[in-house]
């Protein structure tokens, strides 16, 4: 397919005889047209376009470095991805409940979202965690609840999921307990904590300490883990968020590799061999409406991943090399008004994450921009990944889109913007300074502003609110959690406060504290805080003691 | 004397980290002339309402995406009201649903705003009937 002067003359030919007679008559309905990212998109697309580019080197095959197609030689044709709906709200039986239902429904692994007072490391009686008990999700104070959501889900058979950061090494050591308890060895675990602070930083801002300390526990995980728990995935590198917070599709590939890039070097300070960690690091990208982008997105992530670990960082395992990710569609795609209309967007996100060659994925439900996933429309959005997977085609063959000139092209232009924002950063002296600096925060502030004022003028349309708008609405049924939620959490807390063995708690804190101001790895010291029943926040104050904690400087 | 245009807080409240509609507004007030303080994130209700009176402001506008709205809105307005600063006019946004708002109208948030909502609505909302009052208070 070497592109040639016959091309360009052939693309010369068809602009004067075919293209300009026809525009004469026919203009473009618009002067430009752009993504959702206001990236530009030319009319046409051609062999032209990806003239000197080596089919081997930059594409290659399916499994193989750079992995531009693929991180697995068969793809879906071996394994479908992995259906992971996001689930958690009210108390830990609710979302046992739904864990169980999501399981009976065909989903294939369990993915936690926990409430904010969890994500923020305070218990549930905290005075802060007023009115949010339970609300975005479940709520975890102690090993109690954790045994409670696991409670009859065999942790030796399914991979689980948790979406927590700032109190991640907390919470992964109460799940470890609960394995512990259920008679599981912890080799045999499999599953993912979130455990990425950078992206708290940037974008989604629940932190508890500043960045050296919170590293440090980031590092003590995967330390722990590369010998006690080799299947588990250490950190789960969010873009996710960073989109959601309003960045462009470049914005997120970018700062995202540019969090991992920091994982990596953190992880190699520490003295370890990249190769003992690296493998075990995944990321979590956002699918947003610009089918094109996201895929051309989620293939130049593989490609630039790849090419840092191994001519970078100089990694010898191609597991190294591997970008594995997950996927869930744009949340802030979604629309109150005519929410039906969102299982549309759903399937063309959750079809763009398929075809960019995702290993799992999140749906959204129709009602997210309301509430938490109702019981119907969580079933609905499972059902469009079965749909996607089972009825379009589309995972019957490798990386279907490889080699058309647009989307070749698209992934060699998300790729140029990317690495130019990691070379910005990289002259920063890394990500910490550059967060430090406000640079990420400062540059999705500014991309979401444009957008915001892009829909408020009309020049980019979203169905149902700035054009084709109703006055009256479908109401969809909306899930509600009760205010007893929080009392009924309030009164277990408050029970396993009664009940546990109080010196064991306060020895077990006592020697967390004392070991945070060493240099040893506070993964055993942690595992004991959970086995004592330790609460989230008692843990977390024994660390924040010696981390303090960080204040942001935020600017509009 | 009167102040010249109208001051306003943009917060923050509760553990919710969501701020992208937060500081899309607070700069969109910013833009149409208004004077705009943002207290930033993870603010209790307390410290919200004493960094109100201590700027004198004329409005509070709080966002709200994790669902404590029926605890926080009416919090803030109490503590306002004990206060004796009801005068301060209390408006918000959110992941809010049609069915809560009229439980917050009754607490005395003044307009809950919901997804969709346009920089322009809000601002028509603070010339219309935020701007006449604050005429009334200083005139």
């Amino acid at each position: 397919m070497a592109p040639s002067n016959e091309n360009t003359r052939g693309r010369a030919r068809w602009e004067r005889e075919t293209l300009n007679p026809h525009l004469e008559r026919h203009p473009d309905r618009e002067a430009e047209y752009s993504t959702v990212s206001s990236l530009p998109i030319r009319r046409l697309y051609s062999p032209e376009d990806l003239q000197g580019q080596e089919y081997e080197k930059e594409i290659g095959w399916p499994g193989e470095y750079p992995f531009t197609r693929g991180v697995q030689p068969t793809m879906y044709r071996g394994r479908l991805w992995t259906m992971r709906m996001f689930a958690g709200m009210g108390t830990a039986e609710d979302t046992n409940a739904r864990f169980k239902y999501l399981l009976k429904e065909g989903q294939t692994g369990l993915s936690t979202a926990f409430d904010l007072p969890t994500l923020m490391g305070r218990d549930s009686d905290s005075p802060l965690a007023e009115g949010e008990v339970g609300k975005e999700g479940v709520a975890i104070a102690t090993l109690r609840d954790m045994e409670i959501l696991f409670d009859g889900i065999p942790l030796g058979d399914v991979s689980t999921s948790m979406t927590i950061n700032a109190p991640a090494a907390i919470v992964y050591a109460m799940y470890l307990a609960v394995a512990e308890k259920q008679g599981v060895p912890l080799k045999k675990l499999r599953g993912t904590i979130q455990n990425d602070i950078f992206k708290e930083y940037i974008a989604q801002k629940e932190w508890i300490y500043p960045p050296e300390p919170s590293v440090r526990l980031i590092v003590d995980t995967m330390e722990f883990s590369a010998k006690e728990v080799p299947q588990w995935n250490t950190i789960s590198i969010s873009g996710y968020h960073i989109r959601e917070a309003g960045s462009t599709a470049a914005q997120e590939l970018a700062f995202t590799l540019a969090d991992g890039i920091g994982y990596v070097q953190a992880g190699m300070a520490r003295g370890m061999d990249v190769d003992s960690f690296a493998p075990r690091l995944s990321y979590f990208f956002n699918s947003h409406n610009d089918f094109f982008e996201e895929i051309a997105k989620l293939r130049a992530a593989r490609r630039i991943w790849a090419r840092q670990l191994r001519e970078r960082f100089g990694a010898k395992d191609p597991r190294s090399w591997m970008l594995r990710t997950h996927v869930q569609t744009a949340g802030c795609s979604l629309t109150a008004q005519q929410p039906i209309n969102n299982v549309i967007r759903v399937t063309i996100q959750a079809l763009a994450a398929v075809l960019g060659g995702c290993q799992s994925l999140h749906t959204d439900s129709m009602d997210e921009t309301l509430c938490l996933p109702s019981e119907q429309a969580v079933t609905v959005a499972l059902r469009t990944q079965q749909i996607i997977a089972e009825e379009s085609g589309a995972a019957n063959t490798i990386d279907p889109l490889a080699g058309s000139y647009f989307v070749e092209s698209l992934t060699n232009e998300m790729e140029r913007q990317a690495l130019e924002y990691i070379r910005k950063i990289d002259e920063m002296g890394g990500i910490i300074q550059a967060i430090e600096q406000g640079f990420p925060q400062r540059e999705i502030a500014e991309a979401s502003y444009r957008y915001q004022k892009q829909v408020e003028e009309g020049t980019k349309t979203i169905v149902g609110m700035n054009r084709y708008t109703m006055p009256e609405e479908i109401p969809i049924p909306l899930l509600k959690i009760p205010p007893e939620v929080e009392v009924r959490q309030k009164a277990r807390l408050a029970e396993v406060r009664r009940t546990r063995d109080g010196k064991a708690v306060l020895s077990a804190l006592s020697d967390l504290t004392a070991k945070a101001r060493t240099h040893e790895n506070l993964m055993p010291a942690l595992l004991e805080c959970a086995r004592a029943y330790c609460t989230i926040e008692e843990t977390g104050n024994a660390m924040k003691e010696v981390f303090g904690e960080y204040r942001e400087n935020s600017v509009i | 004397m009167a102040k010249q245009t109208l001051r306003l807080l943009v917060g923050k409240v509760g553990l919710d980290g969501h701020d992208r509609g937060a500081k899309i507004i607070a700069r969109a007030l910013r833009d149409a002339g208004y004077e705009v303080i943002y207290t930033g994130l993870h603010q209790t209700p307390e410290q919200v309402v004493a960094t109100a009176l201590q700027e004198d402001v004329d409005a509070i506008g709080l966002s709200i995406l994790s669902g404590a709205h029926g605890t926080l809105f009416p919090k803030i307005t109490r503590l306002l009201k004990e206060k004796g600063a009801e005068d301060v006019v209390v408006f918000g946004g959110g992941i809010i649903p049609d069915e809560d708002i009229p439980e917050l109208l009754k607490a005395g948030v003044a307009r809950i705003f919901t997804p969709g909502t346009s920089t322009a609505d809000v601002v028509r909302f603070l010339k219309e009937e935020v701007e006449p009052r604050r005429a009334r208070v200083s005139g």
